[in-house]
């Protein structure tokens, strides 16, 4: 009863397992918003550019499908979330009508996309398998950086021209609280322990660190590499290791990504980089961090044992999100 | 409430009373409301479609009141968290008297903030009578230097740049590229003379030197050759830039590619068109700091019909920055939005890199200024060599050890 095409589907299959190891690590995507399309690097060939993807206009915030197949890219230009095929190279699918959309993330279940929708001030909630906008919820003007707890509960969501962080319910949508933060919040990044939330404040050259039970800013850490002015030090992106221990922050124009202590709140490190740091992404084991250069037009590859900067790579125009196969 | 609802049955309260009954029944306990008014006048020249011999368009038609709607779309989310609501109240009048009109009316109703949209001269004589009142006017499109010096006052904020800080960021990017000598081509307007002359004071400044100030006048006549040529009028002395002192953009339009040594043009006007490097407050095509964001929610209010300029900016910056303090004094008490405002370690978000924040000695709000062609942005001052001991944007405009201004 099997089927004549059975071995050819089995050979397909296992082509997908074994382009995924290819690679020690596995391939480097970078968005490059200016240049609409994704570089592919290969960290196996000290990271060459092994193929650029053409994808719809201005790709900027990249996240992979469960399977780490398709990369979900969101491009401003063309209001769509577009969808590329990885194996394939090139963009293959798109969910249309999602206006200049910025920053997005799925649910855990891989159900629902929540993304910051730039023209209405508002959140938007997408049906992954409909397609449709299932829930629209106001926020401020200019809504960027999305979080969503690991429980699905809330939906976190900043508001770059209102200075404030909107907590929305997972379930009903209902907004749960506006929190005030300071000057142009960017990007979200939980403690693993889920007590708190850090979110960048560009223009204020910090970090606030929100208590997730109060819901209030209760500490902030501003950061000011030597020789820069602090007008020049405007935070994006905010990553914290999954033992909790060690946070990292684009500095934007300061050309820095600070190393925090998350316990003790201490600066370790400034380490340089490329022009307008903002895209920061770690590999699975932690070992290296990729940032994307936004001025330079390269991406810095830092080793996280050592704290430097090893390597730049040049990619497209105005790299903004660094994914990684693994 | 109650009792004042019978008065919906008297026509002449009809249309007075039904908004504010509407509200109170939608919201309950009924919000406060904060009104910002926007006050100007209804036919005022800077405004008007700017036109050529043969009906070329210079400059299109504009009202800074868009600028102004744009930021009140801000005020919906900074009004859930507050629990008030905002209003807009645009009032273009006839006159100035009338416009005082309006203003009482206004004030007598409880607005304190006012968006004052009217040139130097008449914003001025409007202000200068309501010294001691507790309202907030903002400048949104008077450049003159003289409001932020002898004619200025404490409760006179100005979003739009002056002049001279205009010139300032022109003066930076030629010592910065190096271009020290300039040739000055002036009009024969008054407000020629204002621009060429508050150009080379900031060129002093910056280490520029003028040249020569050459004066052209717009005609024709081959009598007046030597002063309406642009080839006459550029030849015979040196330098590295011609800086076209022209408020109306329509000769300094043709002075590019027309000197006779090939240099760069430069120039600086009001509200008029760019001609070749421009120091402004906003311009369409910038393409950093989240800059492009505004300008699309700019072009979507005025449904794609014209771009931001500087006076739109300015109406903006005024109605956002109002908003962040009530945001930072967690209140829309009058005394502390105030404070809030004014206050030295405020970081306002302009769209412009640098956050801006309002000048103690003077009330203008510091600010980057934008160095654009007609469609491109080639740089922003302050540029980075220019320091300052205590603000960077302090190297844009009079300082506080150079001001005329007694608050």
């Amino acid at each position: 009863m099997i089927p004549r095409a059975a071995p050819v589907l089995a050979a397909l299959l296992l082509a997908v397992p074994q382009a995924v190891q290819a690679g020690a690590q596995g391939l480097v995507y970078v968005s490059n918003e200016k240049s609409d399309n994704i570089t592919v690097l290969d960290p196996a060939q000290d990271h060459r550019v092994v193929a650029t993807i053409p994808t719809c206009g201005r790709p900027r915030d990249m996240e992979w499908d469960p399977e780490k197949r398709f990369i979900y890219v969101a491009c401003a230009d063309d209001n769509e979330i577009g969808i590329v095929d990885v194996e394939k190279m090139e963009q293959v699918d798109a969910i249309p009508y999602i206006e200049e959309p910025e920053a997005f993330e799925f649910d855990h279940a891989f159900r629902r996309l929540f993304v910051s929708n730039e023209e209405d001030a508002a959140l938007s909630v997408v049906d992954l398998e409909t397609r449709e906008v299932i829930a629209w919820v106001e926020v401020g003007e200019e809504p960027e950086g999305v979080l969503v707890t690991p429980d699905d509960r809330q939906i976190w969501v900043t508001s770059e021209a209102a200075n404030l962080v909107h907590v929305i319910d997972g379930e009903t949508y209902e907004v749960i609280a506006d929190i005030p933060v300071g000057t142009r919040p960017r990007r979200f990044a939980m403690t693993p322990d889920g007590r708190e939330v850090w979110v960048s404040c560009e223009l204020a050259g910090r970090v606030d660190i929100i208590d997730t039970e109060t819901l209030t800013v209760k500490e902030s850490i501003s950061f000011l590499p030597r020789g820069f002015r602090p007008e020049q030090v405007t935070p994006v992106d905010v990553l914290i290791t999954k033992d909790g221990s060690r946070a990292y922050v684009a500095l934007g124009r300061a050309n820095h990504v600070a190393v925090v202590d998350v316990k003790s709140r201490e600066i370790l490190k400034y380490i340089l980089t490329g022009n307008r740091v903002w895209g920061l992404t770690l590999t699975k084991d932690e070992t290296v961090l990729y940032a994307a250069n936004g001025l330079s037009d390269d991406v810095s590859i830092i080793d996280t044992a050592t704290l430097t900067n090893v390597k730049s790579v040049p990619v497209g125009q105005i790299p903004y999100k660094v994914l990684i196969r693994e | 409430m109650r009792p004042f609802r019978l008065l919906v049955l008297l026509p002449l309260f009809a249309a007075l009373t039904w908004t504010a009954d509407l509200r109170a029944q939608r919201a309950q306990p009924p919000r406060p409301t904060v009104t910002v008014a926007f006050l100007g006048l209804g036919d005022d020249p800077r405004w008007q479609r700017w036109e050529t011999y043969a009906n070329l368009e210079l400059r299109e038609a504009m009202d800074p009141a868009d600028g102004a709607r744009v930021a009140m779309r801000d005020a919906r989310i900074v009004g859930r968290v507050l629990g008030v609501d905002f209003d807009l109240e645009v009032r273009r009048a006839k006159d100035l008297e009338a416009l005082r009109g309006a203003f009482e009316e206004l004030a007598a109703s409880g607005v304190r903030y006012f968006l004052v949209d009217l040139d130097g001269p008449d914003l001025a004589a409007f202000v200068a009578p309501y010294r001691d009142r507790e309202v907030l006017f903002f400048n949104v499109s008077a450049y003159d230097d003289e409001l932020r010096g002898e004619k200025c006052q404490a409760n006179l904020l100005h979003t739009i740049p002056s002049l001279r800080m205009l010139a300032d960021g022109l003066s930076q990017y030629l010592a910065h590229q190096g271009w020290h000598r300039i040739l000055v081509l002036q009009g024969p307007d008054p407000e020629d003379a204002e621009i060429a002359q508050v150009f080379a004071v900031s060129a002093r400044r910056f280490g520029n030197r003028v040249v020569e100030v050459r004066q052209f006048l717009p005609t024709h006549d081959p009598r007046s050759r030597e002063q309406n040529n642009v080839r006459l009028l550029t030849t015979g002395v040196d330098y590295d830039v011609v800086f076209v002192a022209d408020h109306r953009g329509e000769f300094g339009r043709r002075v590019p590619y027309a000197t006779v040594l090939a240099r760069p043009v430069i120039s600086m006007t009001e509200h008029g068109p760019t001609i070749g490097l421009q120091p402004s407050a906003w311009h369409w095509a910038s393409e950093r700091f989240g800059s492009p964001q505004l300008n699309q929610r700019f072009e979507r209010q005025v449904d794609h019909r014209r771009r931001m300029r500087d006076a739109d900016f300015a109406a903006w910056a005024a109605v956002r920055q109002l908003l962040e303090a009530m945001m930072k004094a967690k209140s829309a008490d009058f005394a502390a939005v105030r404070d809030a405002l004014l206050a030295p370690d405020a970081r306002l978000d302009v769209y412009k890199g640098v956050p801006a924040s309002f000048r103690p000695w003077d009330r203008q709000m510091r600010q980057p200024i934008v160095l654009h062609t007609h469609n491109a942005v080639i740089d922003y001052a302050p540029l980075p060599q220019f320091l300052h001991q205590f603000n960077v944007l302090d190297t844009l405009g009079v300082d506080e050890p150079d001001t005329a201004c007694r608050l």
